[in-house]
């Protein structure tokens, strides 16, 4: 059973995607909701699969040693294998897709239009993020890397807002664009690295003795930027950042939540699940770099944030500037002071945790209001259509009309700005501590992001809860039950987290602490 | 070895003949009119039989003219195959009048002969023979649709283009033949060897490359696919972006290796003498494969898409001569056997939307995924395979072709032009996408249910099928391949 539960965290959605046609035929005709329960029921194996995963998961052993690894031949000629494994990076990943995922069907539930395409598409899209976290091969890692794009493409395109097909196509020509330069680098890894493998473990060992050099420049130094330009698109890290908010407002709730809680972290996850270890030496002269980049994600993110009118661009933006606290705590792993480089790294895999849970909260709460509304607009554009309300405030008062869906909308936003006692609180902490031991004028320009987030959450919180309700508005009722079944779990985990981080942290400190001796010991 | 004991090797192709002479003799007799395809078919499948029986075979016949070994017999499969599915739609297809079902019928078959010779000719004539065989049948194939304006333009461009380009062959060839005095492929190689110079092999290496080029719509000889594709009947279009194209690669890896190498066999490790022919595919295939995607951006007719991205994946395809080594051989084979499914299913399927709407440009294919799920599905599997991504056998094909760089350690900027212009590619192969399931709500489209011809629409599934099923386990067609690689001298 244990070497299977990996397989069938994979693959439980596969199956349900390809149920759906069965389902389809017998009954879907005059049932379309049969999809979204087939859905729901598969993502809550999967949930469950994930946390019966986590009772059993032990943090000391290596993926070498865990009863979890599966190692098979895939294809022989390339010494391809299905190689799949978890260990403390990966497995606070594994449960946030699991449960993003299970929520994310509870969002979509109200999809009427083709449940049959999209609910089969989730899930497609589900196994692949999946796969992505289990993989320890980079050829399978690559292959589920790219299958999320297929399904992604559809679900923003076809069930997304106005400019929808725009969004959908920009967003897969960036990430292709990352993903083919990740081929590369994953190429000449093969065949630089000697005996020739796509084992991650095994590159461990040799991809730091590649010695060539191309074009003039160190062959090692081109694999990483290679790999870092594919990972940093998804992160996504300053330049490469602008399909992210288009993607995301225009995306249906569903997968903005999908889209900002767990693809984002798959940028991180991949640089430290293959770049870090397998080119330490280039982590070291690369790590400033990285910080700076983290630390005008924070601020680049921040101030676009303050600019927005709309609601779900501004959550969009804040994730540029969250995973900018990522970048900086991972940074922080070159750190020589005593206990620098723990605390940034453990901030930043922390952080990406607490992002994902608090920004699907994020996400979730908007939806609730757009569906209400039909708008996000904290302001009318000054050219919006009506003349009549163009620039004026788009809601007003809501505290007062929806008192429940308020208090968890100050929940959220206060976790978003890093109130203490909330988890996005500890990481951010933790990202500046470590990156404060090495990056000292970085950081401390960094931590102006704190401000700047404040600033347009409580903006954004006082224009659309506070002062006179609007008129327009006084007939809504407050959240439903499924909203609240679907918030009130995120906030649990939100408020657990930051007032007691350590199952967390168990989890995660030893994997990073072996991440931690690689980098360290290549100086 | 003599003519007469060279028959008993020469079965498949003579059953090849005796059947374009019956499906001719067939159409003469009234009562029997209705049997042209069931007789063809079954000739097919007599010659795919007689295929199988002289698997592994080796030899030099008829005065060494031709040879039967496992690498033209490799080729053969893919010619069989294709014509039958091409035949087995083309039956159902509105684009082939009824009356001319015979002429289509066994000019389609001739060519299939033509295409047999190119892929196991040693000798020079037999190779300009076998192309002038597969061209001349090809003009009148593109002409098929007699009052068309676009298909009688197709027809002389081809035959315009085609005429001009097998003359520079010629005198290529008879370049080859002044130097060594033979015109079998080996002697030459031994004559060159011994005497000739540099000079002389680049200059009749060049003009024999005009001509494969050309078969291969290899830029700068790719003008006339795009005319040719968009004029011609959608079978015969389908049928030209395979078969004639895997014969033209056949004949160029026979003549490369046997003639312009070091060794004469597969055993080759570099090009004879210094003629550095690698280095000019490499430049050929970037440039091939940049312009067959550019000039595909702003198309808006699906067969002339198609025809431009047909052109973007020989300049793919021709990453494989930049390094000389079976592994390279083995990564184009296992292309093209990979393009041929993903190809012929995106063309089966243009041909039915061709039949039902009458149209051949992206805007008549909207709401497609609302009429037809099932077609447009498996369309969406077809072009994400030719865009090169995962699930896909196009992304393993694209993987090979890369990995051959990236072994040989060499050309790493031609690895980099390949991968950016797969990006453009994604662009238009999503813009059919796009077109059949993305629909803004002003927009007004019929979702009245389109029938399928269940034969067109399985050869288009099993086909799209194909590409999913070599991606998650393609050991067997490697390892068939590697079989594969052998010539009867070696």
């Amino acid at each position: 059973m244990d070497s299977m539960i990996l397989t069938l965290l994979i693959f439980l959605p596969v199956f349900g995607a390809v149920a759906m046609l069965p389902a389809a035929k017998i009954v879907g005709k005059d049932n379309p909701n049969i999809f979204k329960w087939i859905a729901l029921v598969i993502t809550g194996l999967q949930l469950l699969l994930a946390v019966v995963l986590y009772m059993g998961f032990d943090s000391t052993l290596s993926v070498s040693t865990s009863p979890y690894t599966v190692q098979l031949d895939w294809i022989k000629h390339f010494n391809i294998q299905y190689f799949v494994g978890v260990d403390g990076l990966s497995m606070p990943m594994v449960l946030l897709t699991a449960l993003l995922s299970f929520l994310s069907i509870g969002i979509s539930w109200n999809i009427t239009k083709q449940p049959l395409g999209y609910f089969a598409l989730f899930l497609l899209l589900d196994a692949g993020m999946m796969g992505v976290f289990l993989s320890l091969d980079f050829f399978l890692f690559y292959v589920f890397w790219e299958v999320m794009l297929l399904p992604m493409y559809f679900l923003i395109g076809m069930w997304g807002g106005p400019q929808r097909h725009y969004a959908a196509i920009k967003f897969f020509l960036f990430t292709l664009f990352g993903s083919v330069l990740m081929l590369l680098g994953m190429l000449a890894l093969y065949f630089y690295s000697d005996p020739h493998t796509f084992n991650l473990i095994t590159l461990i060992q040799t991809a730091s003795s590649i010695d060539a050099t191309l074009w003039g420049m160190d062959m090692r130094y081109l694999i990483w930027f290679a790999l870092f330009i594919g990972f940093a698109i998804k992160v996504p890290v300053f330049p490469f950042h602008t399909w992210l908010p288009l993607a995301h407002v225009e995306a249906p709730t569903a997968i903005s939540v999908i889209l900002a809680g767990v693809l984002l972290k798959m940028g991180t996850y991949g640089l430290l699940r293959i770049s870090y270890p397998l080119l330490p030496g280039e982590v070291i002269n690369f790590a400033y770099i990285l910080a700076f980049l983290g630390v005008i994600n924070i601020l680049w993110g921040a101030v676009n944030a303050i600019a927005q009118i709309d609601m779900k661009k501004m959550i969009a933006y804040s994730s540029v500037s969250h995973m900018g606290y990522v970048l900086l705590g991972m940074a922080a792993v070159v750190s020589t002071n005593d206990g620098g480089a723990q605390a940034g790294l453990n901030g930043a895999v922390m952080q990406m945790f607490n992002h994902g849970t608090i920004t699907a909260m994020l996400f979730m709460l908007v939806g609730v209001i757009y569906e209400k509304a039909h708008h996000r607009y904290i302001f009318y554009p000054d050219d919006y259509k009506d003349p009549a309300l163009a620039g004026k405030p788009g809601f007003g008062g809501i505290g007062a009309q929806m008192p429940v869906f308020t208090a968890f909308v100050a929940f959220a936003f206060f976790a978003g700005l890093g109130l203490p006692a909330l988890s996005g609180f500890i990481s951010e902490a933790l990202c500046f501590i470590g990156g404060f031991s090495v990056f000292r004028t970085l950081t401390i320009i960094g931590t102006l992001g704190i401000l700047l987030n404040a600033v347009y959450f409580l903006r954004a919180y006082q224009h659309v809860f506070l002062g006179p309700l609007n008129e327009k508005y006084k007939d809504y009722t407050d959240m439903s039950t499924m909203d609240l079944a679907i918030v009130v779990p995120l906030a649990v985990i939100v408020l657990f987290l930051g007032v007691y981080p350590a199952p967390l942290v168990d989890m995660i400190a030893p994997s990073l602490d072996a991440l931690i001796q690689i980098i360290q010991s290549a100086f | 070895m003599s003519n007469f004991s060279s028959i008993a090797y020469y079965i498949p192709e003579l059953i090849l003949v005796i059947l374009i002479l019956s499906v001719i003799v067939i159409d003469l007799i009234p009562s029997l009119q209705d049997l042209k395809f069931p007789v063809a078919f079954i000739g097919l499948g007599l010659l795919a039989l007689a295929l199988n029986l002289s698997h592994g075979v080796k030899a030099s016949i008829f005065m060494d003219l031709i040879v039967v070994d496992p690498f033209s017999h490799f080729f053969k499969w893919i010619f069989v195959l294709a014509t039958a599915s091409i035949l087995l739609v083309s039956r159902y297809s509105v684009e082939v009048e009824e009356e001319n079902h015979v002429e289509y019928i066994s000019l389609m078959l001739m060519i299939l002969l033509g295409l047999f010779l190119m892929a196991s000719s040693t000798n020079l004539l037999m190779i300009y023979l076998a192309i002038e065989l597969v061209s001349i049948p090809s003009y009148i194939l593109a002409g098929m649709k007699k009052n068309d304006r676009a298909s009688n333009e197709a027809s002389l461009k081809y035959v315009i283009f085609g005429s001009f380009a097998s003359g520079l062959m010629l005198f290529g060839l008879s370049w080859l033949y002044g130097i060594s005095g033979s015109t079998n492929i080996l002697d030459i190689h031994a004559a060159l060897l011994t005497n000739g110079n540099q000079f002389l092999v680049y200059m009749s290496l060049m003009m024999i490359m005009v001509g494969f080029g050309y078969k291969i719509s290899m830029a700068p000889f790719h003008y006339w696919t795009p005319d040719v594709y968009e004029g011609s009947p959608t079978p015969v279009t389908a049928f030209f972006s395979i078969g004639p194209k895997a014969a033209g690669f056949a004949i160029l890896i026979r003549v490369l290796y046997t003639i312009f190498t070091n060794d004469g066999s597969l055993n080759a490790t570099s090009p004879l003498y210094d003629v550095n022919w690698t280095l000019i595919f490499a430049v050929l295939a970037a440039i091939t494969m940049t312009i067959g995607n550019f000039l595909a951006l702003h198309q808006e007719n699906v067969k002339r898409l198609l025809a431009f991205s047909s052109i973007s994946h020989v300049g793919f395809m021709l990453i494989a001569f930049t390094v000389i080594g079976t592994e390279a051989l083995t990564a184009l084979l296992f292309y093209l056997v990979i393009y041929f499914f993903m190809t012929l299913s995106a063309f089966i399927i243009a041909i039915f939307i061709k039949n039902k709407l009458d149209t051949d440009t992206i805007d008549g294919w909207k709401g497609l995924a609302i009429r037809n799920p099932l077609i447009s599905a498996f369309m969406v599997i077809s072009l994400v395979s030719l865009a090169g991504l995962p699930p896909t056998a196009g992304f393993v094909g694209k993987f090979y072709l890369l990995a051959v760089l990236f072994r040989a350690k060499t050309f790493y900027w031609l690895a980099v032009v390949a991968i950016l212009n797969s990006i453009v590619s994604l662009y238009y192969y999503f813009k059919i996408i796009k077109s059949m399931y993305f629909l803004n709500e002003e927009e007004e489209v019929s979702s009245e249910p389109l029938e399928v011809n269940p034969y067109v629409k399985w050869t288009a599934i099993l086909f799209s099928a194909q590409t999913l099923l070599f991606y998650f386990y393609w050991t067997p067609l490697i390892e068939f391949i590697n079989r594969s690689l052998s010539f009867w001298n070696s």
